[in-house]
């Protein structure tokens, strides 16, 4: 760890018309990592976001992007913070270059410096040749890209991304997660809102999960992972020729390892930590052909529907 | 604000609802300067200053002033009715305001965008009708009358700004487009009905209305329309004297020369506050509304 949290909230709350969407909020995002913001449709994500960005005043409670304060120094924070909302929209008649020169002008970044931006900006997000099209005549899958691109002209030291992918096609929707998997390395910390838990998984580090206003669990996702399947122990898979008995009692005694079942061919192994190394290395010393040995993969439905139940 | 007021002018006069209103404004020109050919031999017989009165003669057709009065609010309510809620409803509004922008710069371009696509417009017919004009009876205008005349066209610009304000705060206000649309539209007629119609009705509930020209009077002045009316009047009529409690008596009795500049002022002094707050209103609470409103669109 040691990371540094860059984006905070701190008891953060609001309520519309007397009912509470957010509700005392506790958020911590990491630096250069892509944080996913999961919950049921209604569950105050988008509500979350706007706050951060100081569009939305709370009702109490603080948000806070890198130190400045969302609601006392808004355009510090905006200056920092790109945010690309849920149903975006564009200038339907201007294309898609002059869009983005309008957000470039809007944050003060000069001719000279936003053109080349705007072409390699564009050329990223594999909108470079339709550069000078009308934006009404875009898909949707463009008009997301565009908005990616949008995000990335002012160069945001972090993305806030609500529902990026929702109404995309499949190919559509690995477009905008590759892209979402490249920002860190850019130097831009992610924060995503969705509700499809496979794409979440593809990209974060770590997530969050709301539910009626509240976080129901956060952390980093092999950790949550974990947790959800084996109450925070490993399970390793391992695959031989020909399990013997005496192969699974060789791997009970190496220390750390709690449990052995066997189907078929496989070994389920759960241990206090990764082993992988120690049982190979017990399986090829006992003559035994090994095919694979790999860390069980969770799927985010273990972990998501796991902390939801609980949290109803 | 610089940035966002000149997108907004680009966007105005790039844009096929500008392009109508400006073929509307051609139109309405060369109305006004056909009534001007046909009347000005007439008027021109009557004292004062020739060159003004190309604006005001009606002969058949409207007059000059009269068409303005009509064409100004639709061209306000026409730039002003889709300012914050079409941007809501396209989506670009939260795109915009997450930008590192104060929020009222953005509804102070747009406001001010509007009122230099008016100025041009309204210019533009001035400067039309006057022009031909100026071929057609070769009397070039005075030092005053050019005086009255601009302080007619910043006049216009300011009922324009009314017209375009109270849309701007109904597109702050309703979602729709159509809503924001209908009700400007629906006070601009209201307004529009001379008010000797409604006199009936209020002196049935007030008895003491009917007795007096000054109540009705003060009842018209709730009109916009009806300000600028008279505004345009005595500035561009310098014989005329003031309104309201002139019985035949007093008129038959003065002079018909025309008054001098600072005295038609003077008199309309009121009526061009009156316009300058209205309008002032407007915009303060569509900007009031609009500093607090949620940004979200569902």
């Amino acid at each position: 760890m040691g990371k540094k949290i860059i984006v905070k909230t701190e008891d953060l709350t609001k309520d519309y018309d007397g009912v509470t969407v957010v509700d005392h909020l506790n958020l911590q995002v990491a630096e250069n990592e892509v944080f996913g913001l999961l919950g049921p449709n209604g569950a105050g994500k988008t509500t979350t976001i706007l706050m951060l960005l100081g569009l939305t005043e709370p009702a109490s409670g603080t948000a806070q992007i890198y130190g400045f304060d969302s609601t006392r120094q808004p355009l510090k924070v905006k200056r920092l913070a790109g945010y690309l909302p849920e149903k975006v929209g564009f200038y339907d008649t201007l294309t898609a270059k002059e869009n983005l020169r309008f957000i470039a002008e809007l944050n003060n970044i000069g001719r000279a410096e936003s053109e080349p931006l705007i072409e390699e900006v564009l050329k990223s997000v594999g909108l470079g040749e339709v550069a000078d099209k009308t934006v009404n005549k875009f898909s949707r899958g463009m008009k997301q890209r565009l908005g990616i691109a949008d995000v990335l002209v002012k160069k945001p030291k972090v993305a806030f991304l609500d529902e990026p992918t929702a109404g995309l096609d499949p190919e559509g929707i690995n477009q905008i997660i590759d892209l979402i998997a490249n920002l860190p390395k850019m130097g831009t910390t992610v924060v995503f809102s969705s509700h499809r838990l496979y794409e979440v998984q593809q990209v974060c580090h770590s997530i969050g999960i709301l539910s009626k206003g509240k976080m129901v669990i956060q952390g980093a996702l092999d950790e949550l992972g974990r947790d959800a399947l084996a109450e925070g122990r490993f399970r390793i898979e391992v695959e031989t020729a020909e399990p013997s008995p005496q192969l699974i009692g060789v791997i009970k005694k190496i220390k750390g390892v709690s449990k052995v079942e066997a189907k078929g061919n496989v070994l389920h192994i759960t241990t206090d930590a990764d082993l992988r190394a120690e049982i190979s290395k017990a399986v090829v010393q006992s003559g035994v052909a090994l095919t694979q040995v790999k860390i069980e993969e969770f799927s985010l439905d273990d972990i998501y529907m796991k902390y939801f139940h609980e949290a109803d | 604000m610089l940035t966002i007021l000149r997108k907004e002018l680009a966007d105005y006069f790039t844009s096929i609802r500008c392009f109508v209103l400006f073929l509307l404004v051609l139109a309405a020109s060369f109305v006004a300067i056909y009534a001007a050919y046909h009347g000005i031999r007439e008027a021109s017989i009557d004292p004062g200053p020739v060159f003004i009165k190309l604006f005001t003669i009606e002969e058949d057709l409207p007059s000059l002033t009269v068409l303005i009065a009509l064409l100004v609010p639709i061209i306000g309510v026409a730039l002003g009715f889709d300012a914050i809620n079409g941007e809501r409803s396209s989506g670009t509004l939260n795109r915009i305001l997450s930008q590192p922008v104060y929020r009222d710069s953005v509804i102070n371009g747009k406001f001010l965008a509007g009122i230099v696509t008016m100025a041009i417009m309204i210019g533009a017919i001035i400067l039309i009708v006057g022009g031909y004009g100026l071929r057609m009876i070769g009397v070039p205008p005075g030092a005053e009358e050019i005086i009255r005349i601009f302080i007619y066209f910043i006049s216009a610009v300011i009922y324009g700004a009314f017209w375009m304000g109270l849309a701007i705060l109904f597109s702050v206000l309703f979602r729709s487009l159509a809503v924001s649309l209908l009700f400007p539209m629906a006070i601009w007629i209201l307004f529009g009905i001379p008010a000797s119609i409604f006199n009936p009705y209020i002196s049935f509930f007030v008895p003491a209305v009917s007795d007096s020209i000054g109540v009705q009077l003060m009842i018209a002045r709730i009109s916009p329309y009806f300000l600028f009316e008279e505004a345009t009047t005595v500035l561009l009529i310098p014989v005329w004297r003031g309104y309201g409690l002139l019985t035949s008596t007093t008129t038959g009795s003065m002079l018909p020369n025309p008054l001098s500049m600072d005295q038609s002022l003077l008199i309309v002094w009121p009526q061009l506050t009156a316009l300058l707050a209205i309008t002032a209103i407007c915009f303060a609470i569509s900007y009031i509304v609009f500093m607090r409103q949620e940004i979200r669109s569902t």
